[in-house]
């Protein structure tokens, strides 16, 4: 839940107004003054090419023209090193005020705050990048083919036996991307006369496959398990819209740590209301798997929750394993079906194997099969990194939102102006940070978003959180200065949902 | 007579006047003389006055009470989240233990792999796996993030780049996975009200993205101008509302589901004369098709700016994994905001991005291995050409060699299954490794199914005429 204090909603609205007033302006300044055909005109549809209708749309175009392209340096940073705990960012210049970077042969060294390399096995690893050479040889980068017909290996079969083994379920099944698990699998098991009650935050992947399922999606607000309970009454009293046929079946899709939020998802409660209205649950462990629970199982480990209550666990290699793509792990049944169904089953690439390999040989020294106990280390390194990490910006006075033991922290930047600065100012000091706005986040609520990782040694942090401190204050985003005797002035605050 | 009706009418309507106005003949209200049938209309009025103020009769609204709706709960059933499994269900698929080169081992036989869409032959491609491990070293496996937040890596930047040179475009941009690639580019340009023309045969990644994109999608039968000019006149002639909206028309350079080579120089002419859009994914074409292996384009001799948006699937004669959409710098400016596929997932591990390079520039210094590739599809059509009970439906340069049994025994599904059995045989019995063309039940794809054999530029003279043996031999005692 964010606190949006008023006068900073003032602020915000009115920077945006300008920048919206300004480029207005300027949008009709050039209408007056530019008459051949350059790009920007043929978005206006009274130039465009004769007898096209334009490509890209009225007001996304204006937002990325006017908005979007004025900081653009802040996103798409390239680096030119592997993501670990320091990288080397690539200096970009532009000469046309933003509206193209070029790239130059110069880096700058700096912290990585930005990567989801939540154990740090994104750079090489004594125990991993040999064993990924030696299956890179013996099987190439690819396969070719997709994975009914020639597309299975060895290394699938074994990376879907251990997931499954991993996250407490019987079986498993891969997929060569992340995004493409959920936007794949959602329709494979619900279509039309079902019913996805989905949260309010959840990632675009899952709003994308419940789109393209065909059945009828329903929002509950952000966590909150009270409403959902209050939506499945409604919704199982009311049945389908207009015929009023009873639902067909019920998921309801959560996530185990919400990226942007950087919360935990309250699956106890949610899992009991599912189990009490008989819908089942969808749990996405992009972000929570390998990074949080005892040893590394995610959300239902740390929370306590029977993995055999959650009927449909997905998840990412991308994160915690250094790795790419998405697994499925559910019932042998579930799974056999999805195996008969899935269309990235049938017709996608299969998963590189190389990248199996990778996440075999992360999850053996997760479990420490390995032979030594770094993995256990790990997982420990990164609960204290983030937990440091987070009472140390607390104690400054930034507004940061999440929860304990989880490794993202967003601290709110709200003005459009602060974004670019707060990005701009840290990686001038080496610090690597993501920024967030619009459409990401909702219009008011930018923020910076970082992620913490095993990678990082305390010193690393100490100088991190130093900058941060430093360009906290020269940016002023420091909302909340540390009072422990009495809390934030409630009455002063308004509620943003 | 008629005069007689009249006047007899008008008495009795007088009659009545006077029976009306009777009781208040003389009545004076405030000076005024007033008649009776006043009276009955103040009456009338007053009805209407009294029924307009009473409330319009809706039935009594009960909303459920809390037992009700627990009850209803209670009640509620829902289906199993997948169908119960059944015997033939269980099919399990055949498992590689080594690289899927043209020879590999399938179960622990060597075998001879037509499932592989490994076109130029990169598979084990020792220059292609060099820039792997070298890659490899240096960035790890994974990128650990989106390309907006530290995910773009400088290789992507490069691939990126020599891609787009080597096509000819402007400029282009990867994505992370062959087949969302399609199914992202589409909605990123086509909302709801616009009008798609597509060919009813394109993959499911297409028809994917035609779905979510929420446009209003027509489409034409598979491969037909005649059809494609019919359903293009059909929608701009007279239609005043469609020159105002965006319009395209999406097909595949060689089909995936029969093998069929897009006819490009007719769709772009009609395309130019309905002035529609076009977007082309050439996911088997890239890297095949043309003297350089420039794709359709190339083939057709079309300049590449006619096209105006064009993906591909980097797994196939690249012989890597994700894919790629190149076009006018606007197309992928564009997407860089707007696709989601792009935005909101992570970029593609580095090493992919360094193959897939180490293999265009492989393309670019041996040209010759296009010819190799172009022998190899022609002797398997040869040889292919007198299977008994089967045809070939695939276009004679398609790498993709697509065969339909002449006679279907009705239904798809036991078409597979007779497929499948011819299939197993030549895989247990010759050690030739085929696959057929099987379908997700959530595919509308309508299109015949078949035996579907990959050529690779890897394949031996000796490959391809023991698939070819083995396929008659087997046909010859399965369709007997």
């Amino acid at each position: 839940m964010v606190r949006l204090p008023y006068l900073t909603a003032l602020t915000t609205l009115f920077s945006y107004g300008l920048l919206f007033a300004f480029g207005q302006m300027r949008d009709f300044f050039r209408k007056l003054l530019e008459t051949d055909g350059s790009d920007f005109l043929r978005s206006v549809p009274v130039f465009a090419i004769q007898g096209y209708a334009p490509i890209c749309l009225g007001l996304e175009d204006f937002y990325t023209r006017r908005l979007y392209l004025r900081i653009q340096d802040c996103f798409n940073r390239p680096i030119a090193s592997a993501p670990d705990s320091w990288i080397d960012v690539v200096k970009r210049y532009s000469k046309d005020n933003n509206k193209t970077l070029h790239r130059t042969s110069e880096t700058s060294h700096c912290i990585n705050l930005g990567s989801y390399n939540y154990l740090g096995f994104a750079a090489a690893d004594e125990y991993c990048t040999p064993h990924v050479i030696e299956s890179l040889k013996k099987y190439s980068p690819s396969t070719c083919s997709a994975r009914v017909d020639g597309g299975t290996t060895k290394l699938h079969a074994e990376l879907e036996d251990l997931v499954a083994r991993f996250v407490g379920k019987p079986a498993a099944i891969l997929f060569g991307m992340g995004y493409a698990t959920n936007s794949a699998i959602i329709p494979s098991l619900i279509g039309k006369g079902g019913l996805i009650i989905s949260d309010s935050l959840n990632h675009n992947s899952i709003v994308n496959g419940a789109r393209g399922s065909g059945a009828t999606v329903r929002v509950f607000q952000h966590n909150s398990a009270a409403h959902l309970e209050e939506v499945l009454r409604e919704q199982i009293a009311g049945g389908q819209p207009r015929t009023h046929r009873p639902w067909k079946k019920i998921i309801v899709i959560v996530e185990g740590i919400y990226s942007m939020e950087g919360e935990l998802c309250k699956l106890p409660e949610i899992i009991a209301v599912c189990k009490k209205y008989k819908a089942y649950t969808y749990l996405d462990e992009a972000h929570s798997i390998g990074a949080i629970g005892k040893s590394g199982r995610g959300v239902c480990e740390l929370l306590g929750v029977n993995t055999a209550d959650v009927d449909i666990m997905m998840g990412t290699f991308t994160k915690s394993f250094g790795s790419c793509g998405g697994y499925i792990a559910a019932s042998k049944e579930i799974i056999q079906h999805l195996k008969k169904i899935c269309p990235a089953h049938f017709y996608a690439t299969s998963m590189s194997p190389p990248a199996a390999q990778q996440v075999i040989s992360a999850i053996k020294v997760i479990l420490g099969e390995d032979g030594s106990s770094r993995g256990a280390k790990k997982l420990a390194q990164i609960r204290d990194n983030s937990n440091f990490f987070r009472s140390e910006l607390h104690k400054m006075g930034f507004e940061v939102l999440g929860d304990n033991d989880s490794p993202v922290m967003p601290i709110m930047l709200y003005n459009p102006g602060k974004i670019p600065a707060f990005s701009r100012e840290c990686l001038r000091r080496n610090v690597a940070v993501v920024t967030v706005a619009f459409p990401a986040t909702p219009l008011l609520l930018a923020r910076a978003r970082i992620c913490i990782s095993a990678a990082h040694t305390r010193e690393d942090l100490i100088k991190a959180l130093e900058v941060i401190s430093k360009v906290g204050d020269l940016v002023g985003i420091k909302y909340f200065p540390f009072e422990p005797q009495n809390a934030a002035p409630h009455n002063a605050l308004k509620k943003l949902e | 007579m008629a005069s007689g009706v009249l006047n007899r009418t008008a008495a009795a309507l007088d009659w009545v006047s006077a029976a009306f106005d009777a009781p208040l003949a003389r009545a004076v209200v405030f000076g005024i003389h007033i008649d009776g049938h006043l009276v009955v209309e103040m009456l009338l009025i007053v009805v209407i006055l009294f029924q307009l103020s009473r409330k319009s009769y809706k039935p009594p609204k009960k909303p459920l009470t809390e037992k009700e709706v627990d009850d209803l709960c209670e009640e509620w059933v829902p289906e199993p989240l997948c169908p119960s499994i059944t015997e033939e269900m269980q099919t399990e698929h055949p498992t590689l233990e080594s690289a899927a080169a043209p020879h590999t081992v399938v179960d622990g036989k060597e075998v001879v792999n037509f499932a592989s869409a490994n076109y130029l032959g990169l598979i084990g491609h020792e220059k292609i796996v060099d820039s792997c491990i070298s890659s490899l070293e240096k960035y790890g496996v994974g990128s650990c993030g989106p390309r907006g937040f530290y995910g773009t890596i400088d290789v992507h930047l490069d691939c990126e780049s020599k891609i787009s040179k080597f096509l000819g475009t402007p400029d282009s941009v990867l994505y992370s996975y062959g087949i969302s690639t399609i199914f992202s580019v589409i909605p990123a340009f086509c909302k709801k009200g616009d009008i798609i023309v597509a060919d009813e045969g394109v993959h499911w990644g297409v028809q994917n993205g035609l779905y979510l994109s929420r446009s209003t999608v027509v489409y034409f039968k598979h491969n037909d101008i005649k059809s494609l000019e019919s359903t293009l006149e059909k929608l701009t002639r007279g239609n005043k509302r469609a020159e105002k909206v965006r319009r395209y028309i999406i097909i595949e350079s060689v089909y995936q589901n029969s093998g069929q080579m897009a006819q490009l120089d007719d769709i772009v002419r009609l395309k130019e004369k309905y002035r529609f859009r076009l977007v082309l994914d050439e996911s088997h074409s890239f890297g095949v098709l043309g003297n350089t292996g420039r794709g359709l384009a190339e083939h057709y001799g079309i300049p590449i700016e006619k096209i105006d948006i064009i993906t591909a699937g980097m797994g196939n004669a690249l012989a890597t994994d994700g894919g790629f959409c190149t076009g006018s710098v606007r197309v992928v400016d564009h997407q860089r905001l707007s696709s989601s596929g792009y935005v909101f997932s992570a970029s593609l591990p580095p090493y992919l991005a360094s193959a897939a390079i180490a293999a265009v520039d492989y393309l670019e210094d041996n040209p010759s291995v296009l010819t190799t590739l172009k022998d190899n599809i022609t002797l398997l059509h040869k040889g292919l050409s007198c299977v008994p009970g089967f045809e070939i439906t695939s276009n004679p340069l398609s790498p993709i060699v697509f065969l339909k049994l002449k006679k279907s025994t009705g239904s798809q599904d036991r078409d597979l299954q007779l497929l499948q059995k011819i299939v197993n045989r030549v895989l247990h019995e010759d050690s030739v490794f085929l696959v057929t063309s099987k379908r997700s039940s959530l595919d509308k794809c309508r299109l015949p199914v078949g035996i579907r054999l990959f050529v690779s530029a890897g394949h031996s003279e000796s490959d391809i005429l023991k698939a070819c043996g083995s396929l008659k031999r087997v046909t010859d005692l399965e369709l007997a």
